[in-house]
């Protein structure tokens, strides 16, 4: 009886390995959350389109998908930033060799609720408002009250495009709400009357009202041109040039029709 | 004979096995959290570790003092065990004294229930429904507050401290009950100085263990808690408890850098201080047994 149930364990075992192993092939992408809509619906239309490919996509944050890259446990890293000299030089020293692919581009909007009056800022302003110099709308051209500074965490990689683009390395007011997702950033611009906050354009909706940073609206031929001053392109990461099912996948991604589901995203395609 | 010897033996070895390894997977954990977590405390140092103000573990040259955190994990704990102890123990006290057969029945699994929704979900109501009624009732700029994280928490600990303070509560010996009706109490007198007393220990058990549940807690706080690493001066503004600090950064801190060192140790001292409640806890409840007569 006993070795009866330990055979089938086995057998079940050696099905599932001989299902993974031979019938498909596999890509495994992790990292960046604001990558991963692009990376699933590429993934999904690819998937339907070559019988066979096996694509898991997971999200975790750039750096966790750059470290599994390292690691070698998964063949492309999504990041919504250019990878670290440290995270090179770890890659380097298990003998990686990490290769970017900037697959769209993406704008980061700054956002306030639908009923605040103001409609435009200066990048300075912005920054003002998110170091703590400026705390009330009425000093920004707005109704008097108190403005809710709501920022994504210091570790994400918006965060850090947000920093580099707008904050010129200073501060944010430690006051700032912290938030781990986009998501999380339009819910509560959403249902809070003075608040400020940023989100991928990918993000935006009816329940947000996206302001002129220096005059320009983020729209996507003004993030494509550069007008838009809080821009940046987005990456992903292959260890060395990319082979095989890796690189039909990001040609497919880089193709004009791969761009056109970038743009369905709410991404900004390349061309 | 032989052939049964042995399959007893192999069952007491696999069952021993299996009692072991969680103590096997508590040492695992401590030895990963002590091994990433100390090497923060060359670079910055122990003391300014825990008792800097700012958190700032991206920024160049990065901040890492926690207290902000620390002080946001014990102000929304503070404030579940003001909302959990009236409701827990006071259920506790209906169930066991009060309520009749049919009640309790009724009662106790619907109490017990509460502990069976999923923390997202406690946040997801917390965020949709708390936050804008927080927002309107007290004109503030946000409702995601400390008062929003601590009346969720509050609640979701609430059957913790329930099902331990009835145990508690049901242990009192009968006799003890019927020593003080048969001197003339009532059953309020009763209540207050026999069976509280009585079941003293018990509930204070209850109550760390609401306690630890509470400061443990990662998904809600993260959803409702505002999130800012300021020092908490009032119930109305919003904080960052460690437990968030840690869900929320540890997804993009760099591996093997500083910031991800300094969440392990986040995850240390949050891991030591309900260590040291559940310590207590144990040792209160065990003079409890023995007050009671029960076993030691």
């Amino acid at each position: 009886m006993k070795k009866l149930a330990m055979m089938m364990v086995a057998g079940i075992t050696a099905l599932n390995l001989a299902a993974g192993t031979c019938f498909a092939e596999k890509i495994v992408v992790a990292g960046s959350t604001t990558v991963l809509p692009i990376a699933q619906k590429t993934a999904e239309v690819f998937m339907d389109e070559n019988s066979g490919v096996d694509i898991s996509v997971r999200g975790g944050g750039s750096s966790v998908g750059i470290t599994a890259l390292i690691d070698g446990n998964c063949n492309i890293a999504n990041s919504s930033r250019s990878i670290r000299d440290v995270e090179i030089q770890k890659a380097a020293s298990r003998g990686r060799d990490p290769v970017a692919h900037i697959v769209a581009m993406d704008g980061i909007a700054v956002v306030v609720n639908k009923s605040n009056p103001v409609s435009k800022l200066s990048k300075k302003q912005v920054r003002d408002i998110y170091t703590g110099k400026i705390t009330d709308w009425s000093q920004a051209g707005g109704k008097p009250g108190k403005i809710v500074v709501v920022s994504r965490d210091t570790a994400s990689g918006t965060f850090e495009a947000f920093g580099e683009l707008i904050m010129n390395k200073e501060k944010v007011v430690p006051s700032a709400l912290m938030q781990a997702s986009n998501q999380a950033v339009a819910q509560i611009i959403g249902q809070t009357p003075n608040a400020i906050g940023y989100v991928g354009l990918g993000f935006m909706s009816g329940e947000l009202k996206a302001v002129e940073v220096d005059g320009v609206m983020p729209s996507n031929a003004t993030v494509l041109s550069g007008k838009y001053p809080v821009s940046r392109p987005l990456f992903m990461y292959t260890n060395g040039k990319p082979q095989g099912i890796v690189k039909e996948y990001l040609d497919f991604i880089k193709s004009k029709r791969g761009q056109d589901l970038v743009e369905v995203q709410g991404y900004v395609g390349l061309k | 004979m032989n052939y049964r010897r042995i399959k007893e033996k192999i069952y007491k070895w696999i069952f021993t096995v299996l009692a072991f390894s969680s103590l096997f997977f508590l040492v695992g954990i401590m030895i990963v959290l002590f091994k990433e977590g100390t090497p923060i405390f060359k670079d910055v140092g122990f003391f300014k570790f825990l008792f800097g103000t700012r958190w700032y573990p991206t920024h160049e040259p990065p901040d890492f003092g926690i207290l902000p955190l620390i002080l946001g994990s014990i102000w929304v704990t503070a404030g579940a065990i003001i909302v959990c102890v009236p409701l827990g123990v006071g259920s506790a006290l209906y169930l066991n004294e009060i309520a009749g057969f049919r009640q309790r029945q009724f009662l106790k699994p619907i109490i017990e229930l509460l502990a069976s929704i999923p923390s997202v979900v406690y946040g997801f109501f917390g965020m949709v429904i708390v936050t804008p009624f927080l927002q309107k009732t007290f004109n503030l700029p946000t409702g995601l507050t400390a008062l929003n994280a601590s009346l969720i928490l509050g609640l979701m600990a609430t059957p913790t401290v329930c099902t331990i303070a009835e145990d508690a509560l049901s242990y009192v010996p009968r006799s003890f009950r019927e020593a003080s009706f048969a001197v003339g109490a009532n059953r309020w007198q009763t209540l207050t100085r026999v069976v509280i007393p009585a079941a003293g220990s018990g509930i204070s058990t209850a109550i760390i263990l609401g306690m630890s549940r509470a400061i443990g807690e990662t998904m809600t706080v993260l959803m409702v808690a505002g999130g800012a690493a300021v020092i908490p001066k009032t119930f109305l503004g919003p904080v960052r408890p460690m437990t968030a600090a840690i869900a929320a950064e540890m997804g993009e801190a760099p591996m093997g850098g500083d910031h991800y060192h300094a969440l392990f140790a986040i995850a240390l001292v949050l891991f030591l201080i309900t260590f040291v409640f559940n310590i207590i806890a144990e040792i209160i409840s065990r003079r409890f047994r023995i007050k009671l007569g029960l076993s030691g």
